[in-house]
């Protein structure tokens, strides 16, 4: 096992377990972090600041790819994921998903991060600060994909509850399973143990699957079927919203990968080449793909092409070259393109396309690296584990095991919640409030309120 | 006293306005409107699928005239819009009951 397992073991578990062992003298007091102790913190920090920067960007997109009467609901939902989100996590999803004392299925202490000493830094690794700073914002993340999949049809309400379901239970589960070594970091076929370098599987895949689930039960839009079932586009309101969104995410990413690696260290940088080349691909190939497709290059669906090779990168970004990222990239971009027309097609009204950038792409992401693995920076305990390196078919029997797990978790319990929410407070708004907007009903005001003719 | 009216394809407004200004008209009112007539809508593709234009974009301009200029104002918008194909709008002519120019509150004629 190389640095990046270890370094969350002993990083994180090491703090807790010294605490439990010794809970009135904190670790920091027997060991002095060093200049390189601080600036690993330091990175983390500011990489999971440009991950809570994403934010800002999944909430342009998913503006400016609805319609305007529903602008206000949208900025909502997304302010909503970063607090009630966050405070769900800090209240039991980080214990769920780090806790100490949990089993295979869930850790069970540090709920409200008690028992933690919070600043302590322990050779070579992060603080619980530290750590549950960079682990929020992944949870925040992950929970955000939702919203657009559900967006212009959504009772206010019954998203909050999705949203904090979400952060307290379902993705910490997700979680724990994987970076907190329970379910998924205990298989093992022949030499080969899972690998999700930044979370391709464990963060965009969860959210994309809620996603579908969420499009699933609410049903599509009014108006985007004719009576014989035919798609009918429903525009965004603004493409500059949607651009500066994808652009704004992109920059989010540079934070969600090279911070990934949980160190301030050489790999920092060779990440970071390796999600831009990948975005770039994704990006390219969208175009090429939606040209050839319909005709014109739209950049609605470019946008989700570079989230597209963004999303394919995250899992394999430690452990792959320049030149397959381009790859992992390039065949993300087009499978964004056919899924978000193979869903279209099936009646799951997505309208900003996150079951297919995040939920479809994602699992490309996990499985590429059963196929092009060469270095080991993410997990994988050896070299040339890919594929198509020679390093045979376990390590993508593991990915696709892997893939599986999530997908049956994930599926269930959303599916169980919007379920449950469906029948209790409702899940979808009434008709009437879908034709005039969101934002005057749910929220009793106008995202562009007319300067004159308003009353007063 | 007459108002005309005028539906034309918005990219002939300069032109158009031009004309008028030629033809002695001292104002003109433009709305941007959406309709269809005989040249329909058209088709768009967004994220793969294809919608529908049915309301074309047009531009809508309205000039109140001395009942004397009348057919000079109408022949500079046909001359300064037509381009020969579909779409190129219509021109009404419809009465002036009152005109009221409100700063000075002079009526009639001497309010165009």
């Amino acid at each position: 096992m190389r640095k990046r397992a270890l370094r969350i073991m002993s990083g994180l578990g090491g703090v807790i377990a010294v605490l439990a062992i010794t809970p009135s003298v904190g670790f920091a007091q027997e060991y002095t972090p060093t200049a390189q102790d601080y600036l690993n913190n330091l990175w983390v920090f500011l990489a999971g600041v440009l991950v809570f920067f994403m934010q800002a960007g999944f909430a342009l997109v998913e503006a400016g790819l609805t319609r305007a009467k529903n602008v206000v609901n949208i900025f909502a939902k997304n302010i909503a994921d970063a607090t009630v989100g966050i405070l769900a996590f800090f209240a039991t999803g980080y214990a769920f998903a780090f806790g100490e004392s949990g089993g295979w299925f869930i850790g069970t202490d540090n709920f409200f991060l008690d028992g933690l000493d919070m600043a302590a830094i322990p050779e070579g690794g992060l603080s619980p600060a530290t750590t549950f700073f960079f682990q929020a914002v992944f949870a925040a993340t992950a929970v955000t994909i939702a919203s657009g999949a559900m967006a212009e049809r959504t009772k206010f309400t019954s998203y909050l509850i999705f949203s904090v379901v979400m952060c307290a239970f379902i993705y910490p589960v997700v979680v724990h399973w994987t970076w907190g070594g329970g379910l998924i970091a205990d298989i093992q076929i022949g030499d080969a143990v899972f690998s999700d370098f930044a979370g391709s599987g464990i963060v965009h895949m969860t959210g994309g699957i809620a996603a579908f689930m969420g499009a699933l039960f609410l049903g599509p839009r009014i108006g985007k079927y004719d009576s014989e079932g035919n798609v009918r586009a429903i525009p965004g309101h603004s493409i500059p919203f949607a651009t500066l969104g994808v652009f704004i995410l992109w920059v989010g990413w540079f934070g969600f990968n090279p911070g990934s690696e949980l160190l301030a260290d050489e790999f920092v940088s060779t990440i970071a080449v390796n999600t831009m080349l990948a975005a770039a691909a994704g990006a390219l190939l969208t175009t090429i793909t939606i040209w050839i497709k319909s005709g014109k290059p739209d950049v609605a669906m470019i946008g989700n092409g570079a989230l597209a090779g963004l999303v394919a990168i995250t899992g394999p970004c430690g452990a792959v070259t320049p030149m397959m990222s381009v790859v992992i990239g390039a065949v993300g971009g087009v499978i964004v393109v056919f899924s978000v027309l193979f869903f279209d097609k099936v009646k799951i009204d997505d309208p900003v396309g996150a079951v297919s950038v995040h939920g479809v792409v994602g699992a490309w992401g996990v499985l590429s690296i059963g196929l092009f693995a060469t270095y080991d920076d993410a997990f994988l305990g050896r070299e040339d584990a890919g594929l198509f390196y020679g390093g045979g078919f376990e390590q993508l029997a593991v990915q696709a095991l892997m893939v599986l797990i999530i997908l049956v978790w994930v599926g269930v319990t959303t599916a169980a919640l919007f379920a449950g929410i469906k029948a209790t407070v409702g899940l979808r708004v009434s008709p009437e409030e879908e034709f005039e907007g969101l934002d005057v009903l749910e929220h009793g005001l106008q995202g562009y309120a007319p300067d004159v003719a308003h009353s007063s | 006293m007459k108002l005309v009216t005028a539906v034309i394809k918005p990219f002939k407004l300069d032109d158009v306005k031009d004309a008028l200004k030629a033809a002695g008209v001292a104002g003109i009112t433009v709305t941007e409107v959406r309709g269809f007539g005989r040249q329909g809508g058209h088709t768009e593709t967004y994220r793969g699928a294809e919608y529908k234009i049915d309301f074309v974009p047009k531009v809508s301009l309205s000039v109140v005239v001395g009942d004397d200029v009348v057919d000079g104002v109408v022949d500079a918008i046909v001359s300064s819009a037509a381009t020969g194909k579909i779409g190129d709008g219509k021109i009404w002519i419809t009465d002036v009951e009152r005109l009221v120019r409100i700063r000075t509150a002079e009526e009639g004629v001497d309010a165009v």
